[in-house]
């Protein structure tokens, strides 16, 4: 008897009307969709994307070459070169990411003593040679300078929450 | 430990945290738990040095003490109950970490100690998260200490390594402590460098960041470094070391623990002469030269132009107008296949003594010239001679021995041609010139044979006869006489003298004479391998007899038609460097295998093949013990360079010989010898060369101690040094006087025709008719013989 009853139910597609009033609900509803890139979601203050290196105020890199991003980093993506400069200062002649190898983690901003590599809000971000998969110092010191405004407000947001 | 025998040792029971422990009475805690493997936290104790106790860091619960003690100084009684992990001892320790924190600087992230930082481990362990000192650190100025040494002072603990280094290893007291409590500060005392030949190892020493490496300074962590073991090819003595190594970069080395040679210490020429590897002027890939011009060739093309240099030379004048001129320093595996390639050719012209001049009593000399009383038993001698060595600076760590076994008790005495800064005592001391060395040692085997009665065999027997001991002589010969173990040492200076033969034969009599050992230094890090392979050139390896070819000396004396020049360079690495040259620029053919390229070589030879100096190269030396010792490359091999015994294996192969087919360095070390022939037997000599009237100046042509061979020459570091200093002449104040000179004054300084101007110093370490005029510098590389006649003239 039950199963004559369920037959009789499925041919008046009642779970295929059901199916549709969920999306007629969902077509009234406000749009959870942006139109990107003219229009983006909000992100959070830890968001980790592209790295950057800072400076001081004073325009001196913060950067003191004590290799402890390169030593945490567990997919070895970071390579760091040091000498003693001429005002005899500890600093980097080289300090290249592999972007490819990267893997977001964040543990190389949590190791620098002197917040110089941070890992900026920067998603949006490509490159047309294999090779530009790694950035150099100059480029790393170039994207901190650009968004510096950016990437101290955020550390700013999220200082209460350190 | 020492080589002394171990007399029976009275031991007491002790309990440390439950485990009893047998150990020698009067030892400290800190040594029975070192030996039983239980860690006590520490400074300033160190197992070579003397005990301080003054970091506290060892403090340890002693049942019925009434506080904490530290285990380094305290001994060991029977019955005594230790705790090194009891509340109190932990309380004390972490006391004692908070206080040493106090003054420390936060600064690990720049600080070169930072990853192999013994305060920075223990504060792991017994440190607060949090300090709770908010008053003002301390902060020290930085001290200038010399081109080898970097100081950070603000980081110091006081521990006094440093100071007990330098004032009982290296006998210096070169650093002290001025003023008390956190005002105390170490340093030099007044603005000065540290000048120790072993000055390094107080890097090593020193357990926080307040002492580094300078030239290695900020270059590479302690976790990115390989350590890859070798053995130092400066000294004969192949100290045993690590070479740190980082993407196949030598960055820096550092001493590896070994009791049989340099204990746990480095010499500054070991620890910085990697620095010279990467220096401009490296060979990297083969050079030819095409009518004057030298250019970059492949291998295989350079090879060919080797070959073919060597096969015109042998096959147009026979293979007696090759000569073959080796560095000291070379693997035992390229001695053994340059002697198998030459001999082949017909060319028993071999050798690897540049720097000798004097080969009469080559017959009469051991089959392999090792040490008599290994490098070990020296620190047990009761009596000691020097002959013609600077023993600190020839080899520092033998240095140290003579002067352990002074520290000891032991007598030491000198013959020398120049009074050298020792850091031991002399009993007895003839600083005489040159010339009169042999007499001052005929002398002194005189009053051995007038006392004792031995025979002095004939051909000394004219001169000793001649000779008139005095009171010092005698004493000499008496100290050696009364001595158990008595020691004879010849070092570079009698080795590299003109009369070299009557030096070793006198010095092996008065040995023998005296019941003492005899122990001959040469130059270069593996000569004795080069005698044991048969790169001598009267005989093959082992001893084996071979027809007797020419001597280092002879060969360019009497200029061969092709030479084949094996890593060195002739206007540094020779004896006479005038000479070199003048027999290299006439030769038709001169093949260079060569690390580095000077302009010595670019101007003489046409090919130059790049070898691989040692820290990069695969091979084996023996050290003056014949202990062997076993080269791993340390460092990639820089550009197209290869190890000597593959570019040997290549020439033989490419010359068409019978026996170059080894496939690796295994085949060669199986067809070399491993030990000297048991049943050598030397033969005596039946006359030496007379020696010379003595009238007139003589060179003391000292090699400096950073001047020993290529790599050292190119360290910068070593170079800035104080010891590097070498563009004088220095002559006795009655020689400066007839002169008519003084002090600082241009004097020109004359030898074979060739003449420079040298500034004149003025010192009573010289005795009248020397002039100390060095070696293997840039000044006086046209000059001749190290060790003769040569005219100083006011300029």
């Amino acid at each position: 008897m039950q199963a004559v009853t369920r037959y009789l139910r499925s041919l008046m597609l009642l779970e295929l009307l059901r199916g549709l009033s969920v999306t007629l609900r969902y077509f009234f509803r406000p749009k959870f969709t942006v139109r990107y890139p003219e229009e983006k979601t909000p992100k959070s203050n830890r968001f980790r994307g592209l790295h950057a290196l800072r400076r001081y105020p004073n325009g001196e890199e913060r950067c003191i070459a004590c290799k402890l991003c390169e030593a945490v980093c567990p997919a070895l993506a970071i390579t760091i070169e040091s000498t003693q400069r001429e005002d005899g200062t500890r600093r980097t002649t080289r300090y290249d990411i592999d972007l490819f190898k990267c893997i977001y983690c964040g543990f190389c901003e949590e190791s620098c003593p002197v917040d110089s590599i941070v890992e900026t809000d920067i998603h949006e971000f490509h490159m047309e040679q294999r090779s530009e998969s790694i950035v150099t110092k100059p480029q790393l010191l170039a994207i901190g300078d650009r968004f510096e405004a950016q990437i101290a407000a955020n550390r700013e947001r999220d200082a209460a929450y350190r | 430990m020492s080589a002394r025998p171990e007399a029976v040792v009275e031991t007491v029971r002790i309990e440390v945290d439950g485990i009893a422990l047998e150990v020698p009475k009067n030892s400290m805690i800190i040594e029975a738990t070192d030996r039983a493997g239980i860690d006590i936290p520490r400074f300033c104790y160190h197992p070579k040095l003397s005990i301080a106790a003054n970091c506290r860091m060892c403090l340890v619960d002693v049942e019925k003490a009434p506080k904490p003690l530290p285990a380094c100084a305290t001994p060991v009684m029977d019955g005594m109950k230790v705790y090194t992990r009891s509340r109190r001892a932990i309380d004390a320790q972490h006391g004692v970490m908070e206080f040493l924190l106090i003054n420390h600087p936060l600064d690990c992230p720049i600080c070169d100690q930072g990853g192999e930082c013994e305060l920075q481990d223990l504060a792991m362990g017994y440190g607060r998260s949090v300090s709770r000192f908010t008053e003002r650190k301390r902060v020290v100025q930085d001290k200038n200490v010399g081109p080898l040494i970097q100081t950070d002072m603000t980081r110091c603990i006081h521990c006094t390594r440093c100071i007990r280094f330098l004032e009982e290893i290296a006998g210096t007291s070169e650093m002290g402590g001025v003023g008390r409590g956190d005002r105390l500060e170490i340093g030099t005392c007044i603005e000065r460098s540290i000048d120790s030949e072993l000055s390094g190892n107080i890097i090593d020493l020193c357990p926080v960041g307040a002492l580094t490496n300078k030239p290695f300074r900020y270059s590479a962590r302690a976790w990115e470094l390989t350590a890859r073991p070798s053995a130092a090819m400066h000294d004969g003595l192949g100290s045993s070391l690590y070479y740190h190594v980082r993407g196949g970069q030598v960055m820096r080395a550092v001493p590896r623990e070994d009791e049989a040679t340099n204990e746990a210490w480095l010499a500054d020429r070991d620890r910085y002469s990697h620095f010279g590897l990467y220096a401009g002027d490296r060979v990297r890939v083969p050079h030819v030269r095409d009518d004057g011009e030298w250019r970059e060739a492949t291998w295989d093309e350079a090879m060919a132009r080797a070959a073919g240099a060597l096969r015109a030379v042998v096959s147009e004048h026979g293979g007696e107008a090759l000569g073959v001129l080796m560095s000291p320093s070379a693997a035992n595996e390229e001695y053994f296949l340059a002697q198998k390639l030459a001999r082949a050719l017909g060319c028993g012209n071999i050798d690897h003594r540049l720097r000798e001049l004097d080969f009469t009593d080559d017959p009469a000399r051991p089959c392999v010239p090792q040490f008599a009383m290994p490098i070990a038993q020296m620190e047990a001698a009761d009596a000691v001679l020097l002959v013609g060595s600077n023993v600190r600076h020839e080899a520092p760590i033998l240095g140290h021995r003579v002067r352990k076994a002074w520290r000891a008790g032991a007598t030491v005495s000198a013959v020398n041609p120049l009074d050298w800064d020792f850091h031991f005592d002399l009993a007895h001391k003839l600083i005489v010139a040159p010339q009169r060395l042999v007499d001052e040692l005929a002398a002194i085997a005189s009053a051995l044979a007038s006392d004792g009665g031995a025979a002095v065999p004939d051909a000394l027997a004219e001169r000793v006869g001649a000779a008139q001991p005095d009171a010092v002589h005698r004493a000499i010969a008496e100290q050696l006489r009364q001595s158990d173990k008595g020691l004879v040492l010849l070092g570079h200076m009698a080795q590299g003298h003109f009369l070299a033969s009557w030096i070793r034969q006198l010095s092996g009599w008065i040995a023998a004479a005296s019941g003492a050992a005899l122990n001959v230094l040469a130059h270069g890090g593996n000569s004795v391998g080069a005698w044991l392979a048969g790169a001598v050139p009267h005989r093959g390896p082992a001893g084996a007899a071979v027809a007797p070819g020419l001597n280092a000396r002879a060969m360019l004396a009497e200029p061969r038609r092709g030479y084949l020049l094996w890593g060195f360079e002739p206007d540094f690495d020779t004896a006479n460097p005038a000479l070199a040259h003048s027999a290299l620029a006439g030769a038709e053919h001169v093949v260079a295998v060569a690390s580095f390229a000077t302009s010595s070589i670019a101007d003489v030879a046409e090919v130059i093949l790049p070898l691989a100096p040692w820290p990069e190269t695969e091979g084996s030396m023996v050290n003056v013990d014949g202990a062997w010792s076993e080269l791993h490359p340390a460092g990639r091999l820089t550009g197209e360079a290869r190890p000597g015994w593959k570019i040997l294996r290549r020439l033989g192969a490419e010359l068409g010989l019978e026996g170059f087919g080894q496939i690796d360095i295994g085949d060669v070390r199986r067809e070399m010898p491993t030990e000297p022939q048991p049943e050598f037997k030397p033969i005596s000599v039946a006359a030496l060369p007379p020696p010379p009237a003595a009238a007139g100046l003589y060179r003391a042509g000292e090699v400096p101690a950073f001047s020993l061979d290529p790599l050292c020459r190119r360290a910068d570091a070593l170079q800035e040094t104080a010891h590097a200093q070498s563009a004088f002449v220095a002559l006795h104040p009655d020689d400066a006087g007839r002169l008519g000179c003084e002090q600082g004054d241009a004097v020109n300084v004359s030898q074979d025709g060739a003449m420079v101007s040298l500034p004149l110093r003025v010192s009573t370490r010289v005795p009248a008719g020397t002039a100390w005029v060095r070696s293997a510098t840039c000044a006086t590389r046209v000059l001749g013989d190290g060790s003769g006649p040569i005219a100083v003239e006011a300029g």
